[in-house]
């Protein structure tokens, strides 16, 4: 098997987003990622479908030169689960955007989440509508000022990390885009995964909401912001790597060590493979004043897969059943013959 | 009083009652039954939308037709002979349809004061209040003769209650010279595994109905229907549309050698559909219930485009929902086939009851210049044979294709002659084969010349990585908003469509002159009622439409022939309005009906001779 390069998987297309739209950095990583994702798995080019839905980011697939299907507004994570279960052997990458995926496709996205089914869905969250030019979307702040909320929205706003746990994810990913090194290790990650992978990318929207992540993504405040979790490290931030998470009984709270008794002895260790829900969740949810963003790998636990299940049930019936041909099929239970 | 056995040619036997009474299962019963003795048979379950409306109501009645016959049963009947009516309210509802030699068997137990006034009658004679009082009426003690036949069973009186159905199959076998093992052979595998204490009370109470109706004075006469003389030899079975579609699919998907994938969501009166391909994973099926009806058929084109043969199965308001994706299918050029079973609409409508009223939407219902080819089954068994097509077009033609079904269709059965799979052709997609040349890209909507038919890459093919979607591209795969490589791309993609008329059947003449005054026309499940209606009226010609879009390519001159086209269907005109866009040049005449109810024979009859 050829060793595949990041140059394999770059179409012949022109890439027409925005100059400075953050869906570039995200798009170098995936490509730079594949490559060691097939590395790891043995997986040839051909085995990639990448699939979309309607938005900016939903013109990706045109920029893979994989297997491609740019679908319809919302339907992404459908088709995504059409083509996993129809031959699970493909390996499907989903890109979609906050819209897409959480106000017109929410209730595929939930679905999918809930069937665990081994696909890879890049979520591409910049907080609004790009492509119809600026409305707020389900992950717009609350009085968000946008051409449809001129006055600020009055609705609250989805954390799409509590979403995918919240409808039992096995696997959890939040990032920026501009964290190109450790998107590519979060993609390797959900590739690695057999289940229902959901990354979070918060991407920047140069035109109608730019500055939308700023609060963390500005290097100058990003490491005190943000707190990137990595398996079986203990959860320090903090650009002098001197604050951590603590879990005092009853909640978590963020601390900075060396100060009101906390030593690193009692920084949590973070591990994504727990079963337990809850401290994911927490962990998830964390936002400023009080708390770091938590970005990387969240949570990955095993469980069954839908298309797993699927398959394994067609094994086992066509194992136990007697119709084996449709011939035989027409001829099952009552019948009767009508003679000369 | 002398007995007399009279044999008869066919009989119709309506069985009625609340809907939890079992009619349904009854009815079917009393089917399978006659069809395993050799008769031809059509039947019609006619029940509510509710599962359980409130009990002994007119809006909770629950009816199964049965028509059973030696020749030239070619619908379930519009009226019968025998009406078993289980409560007052299934009597009220279902006296009219009572012929006026009909017999008509209630269980006299249920017409007490508090029946009668549910069902909401005016006087204490319900029979005269509606006007059948010279039939021949039986009052049988039904309720309080079950529960004397199992007081020894020690089953408890709501489940003794639960057997008097079988006392009615009982009575109506001995009526009609059933003889009962075939229904003890039935009880027996029913409820083998998870209710054996249930066989023999069931058993008991069906022998015991059999002898009442034996030995009661109220029955002078029993009758015989004796097998069919025309059959072609060969095995038969019964089967009702929804299994046929289910099956005709698997067919297809055998004979194409790509595993079959349903996406769908429950829905009135399809669903049965989804549950039949549910059974049947030892052939390969894959069956998602989707969360909604959108869902259904967007697994089902991701399913196609990864390489399965791609289904999705729904009723009216679901095409609706899945307008937006049809359009997606169409425009990515992917087999897939749509099964519509007709209800009547609009919105929610009437779900449990049948129409023909969705043409427009599976011939229009999307956005843009939008062709997709529809077919439409016209009889239970037939459904078999048109998801086979449908399948095969969709496949061979790389396009979505809809497949119109019926709630009459979908729900009734009859007899059918079991095919032999060797006699179905092989369906062969355009699969792209071998490798590209070294610096070659697949070009996925390029088109065979004659066909204008795309080739299919799947994934997984090394060298021919390519991207679909809904964006208008060139033949090369390349976006493109050009405005002349967008009307080329309209016009091949209608086309494409336009050109499978080129493989299907001619349009015949099935009955009457091949040329004349007068053409009957119908399409869908309409064809028995209209077969028995135009061999009823005599001398007049009729043709029948399984391909709508494209019609059969000789359909014009076909109506050449004649001076007057008399098209009847189940809505307020919506085939008569198709034809008179594509063939304006005949002069046509329509007869429509939008009752959630399916022909009668009669009205046909009258509304042919009218033109005649």
């Amino acid at each position: 098997m050829a060793t595949l390069t990041f140059k394999d998987f770059k179409s012949d297309q022109e890439v027409r987003w925005c100059p400075g739209c953050g869906d570039h950095a995200v798009l170098a990583a995936l490509q730079r990622a594949l490559p060691k994702v097939s590395q790891a798995l043995g997986y040839e080019k051909e085995r990639y479908v990448v699939v979309s839905g309607i938005g900016c980011s939903s013109r990706l697939p045109y920029y893979m030169d994989t297997y491609g299907f740019h679908s319809i507004h919302g339907r992404a994570t459908a088709v995504s689960t059409g083509i996993k279960v129809a031959n699970p052997w493909l390996t499907v990458w989903q890109a979609c955007g906050d819209g897409d995926a959480l106000a017109i496709g929410g209730n595929h996205f939930i679905h999918a989440i809930r069937r665990n089914i081994d696909i890879n869905i890049i979520l591409f969250n910049n907080q609004i509508y790009g492509l119809t030019k600026g409305q707020y979307s389900p992950t717009s702040k609350f009085g968000a000022i946008t051409k449809t909320s001129p006055y600020g929205t009055v609705e609250h706003p989805f954390n799409p990390g509590s979403l995918v746990l919240g409808a039992k994810g096995t696997f959890f990913a939040r990032s920026l885009d501009v964290e190109l090194k450790l998107n590519e290790e979060i993609m390797t990650a959900a590739a690695l995964h057999d289940g229902c992978s959901v990354m979070e990318m918060l991407t920047n929207c140069v035109i109608f909401n730019d500055g939308a992540h700023k609060a963390i993504s500005d290097p100058e405040f990003r490491a005190d912001r943000t707190i990137i979790l990595r398996q079986g490290e203990r959860m320090v931030f903090g650009k002098n790597s001197d604050r951590g998470l603590v879990f005092d009984g009853r909640k978590l709270r963020a601390v900075h060590i060396g100060e009101g008794g906390y030593t690193l002895d009692d920084i949590l260790v973070h591990d994504a493979h727990a079963n337990n829900i809850g401290l994911h969740m927490a962990l998830a949810e964390m936002k400023g004043p009080d708390y770091p963003v938590a970005l990387g790998v969240i949570r990955d636990v095993k469980d069954i897969t839908y298309d797993d299940g699927v398959r394994d049930q067609v094994k086992e019936v066509m194992a136990k059943s007697k119709i084996h041909s449709v011939d035989e099929l027409l001829h099952s239970g009552s019948t009767w013959e009508v003679t000369e | 009083m002398q007995h007399k056995v009279i044999d008869l040619k066919d009989v119709v036997i309506r069985f009625s009652g609340d809907s939890g009474d079992g009619m349904q299962l009854t009815g079917s019963l009393f089917a399978d039954m006659s069809a395993i003795y050799g008769n031809e048979l059509s039947t019609f379950p006619d029940f509510p939308a509710e599962i359980r409306a409130p009990q002994g109501t007119v809006s909770g009645v629950s009816g199964f037709q049965v028509h059973i016959g030696s020749e030239g049963v070619e619908t379930p009947g519009d009226f019968c002979d025998l009406l078993v009516a289980m409560n007052p309210a299934a009597l009220k509802s279902n006296a009219k349809w009572c012929k006026p030699t009909a017999m008509i068997l209630v269980d006299g137990d249920a017409f007490d004061e508090k029946g009668m006034q549910k069902a909401g009658f005016k006087t204490d004679n319900p029979f005269t209040e509606l006007k059948v009082e010279d039939r021949a009426i039986i009052v049988a003690p039904i309720s309080e003769l079950t529960r004397e036949s199992l007081k020894d069973s020690g089953l408890d009186n709501k489940a003794i209650l639960k057997c008097k159905n079988m006392f009615t199959l009982g009575m109506a076998c001995y009526i009609y010279s059933r003889p009962l093992e075939y229904i003890y052979l039935y009880l027996e595998r029913k409820f083998a595994k998870k209710h054996p204490e249930l066989i023999e009370p069931n058993k008991k109470v069906l022998s015991d109905g059999f002898n009442y109706a034996a030995n009661i004075q109220a029955i002078p006469n029993t009758y015989t229907i004796a097998p069919s003389k025309h059959k072609k030899p060969g095995t038969y079975r019964n089967i009702t549309g929804n299994q046929a579609t289910a099956w005709g699919l698997l067919a297809a998907s055998e004979k194409s050698g790509l595993p079959l994938f349903c996406g769908s969501y429950p829905i009135t009166p399809a669903t049965a559909i989804l549950e039949e391909l549910a059974i049947h994973k030892s052939l390969g099926a894959k069956t998602l219930q989707a969360e909604d009806e959108i869902a259904g058929i967007c697994t089902a084109i991701g399913a196609s485009y990864a390489g399965n043969l791609a289904v999705t199965t729904t009723s009216g308001p679901g095409l609706s929902l899945k307008t937006e994706a049809l359009g997606l299918a169409v425009m990515a050029e992917l087999p897939l086939v749509v099964v519509d079973v007709q209800r009547g609409g609009p919105s929610t409508g009437l779900p449990t009851k049948t129409e023909q009223s969705d043409l427009n939407q599976a011939l229009y219902g999307r956005n843009g210049e939008c062709p997709m080819p529809v077919i439409a089954a016209h009889s239970p068994s037939h459904c078999f044979d048109a998801a086979f097509t449908a399948a095969q077009i969709a496949l061979e033609h790389m396009t979505p294709v809809m497949l119109l079904s019926e709630g009459f269709l979908g729900n009734g059965s009859e007899p059918w002659r079991i095919p032999s799979m060797a006699d179905y052709p092989e369906i062969k997609p355009p699969f792209v084969s071998g490798v590209l040349p070294e610096g070659e890209k697949f070009r996925p909507f390029e088109r065979d010349p004659e066909t204008l038919v795309r080739s299919w890459a799947i994934p997984g093919q090394k060298g021919f990585e390519h991207r679909v979607g809904g964006l208008e591209k060139t033949h090369e795969g390349v976006l493109s908003t050009d405005p002349q490589n967008h009307e080329l791309m309209v016009r091949e993609r209608a086309e494409k469509v336009a050109r499978i008329a080129s493989r299907l059947p001619r349009l015949e003449i099935l009955r009457g002159p091949a040329e004349g005054k007068l053409l009957v026309v119908g399409w869908g499940g309409t064809y028995g009622h209209l077969l028995g209606a135009v061999e009823e009226a005599g001398n007049v010609s009729y043709a029948h439409f399984d391909f709508i879009n494209p019609l059969p390519a000789n359909t014009e001159e076909v109506f050449s022939r004649f001076g007057k086209i008399l098209v009847c269907e189940l809505n307020s005109g919506q085939f008569v309005n198709y034809l008179r866009g594509i063939l304006p040049q005949f002069n046509y005449v329509q007869y429509n009906k939008v009752q959630g109810q399916p022909f009668l024979v009669s009205e046909l009859v009258d509304a042919i001779k009218k033109e005649i």
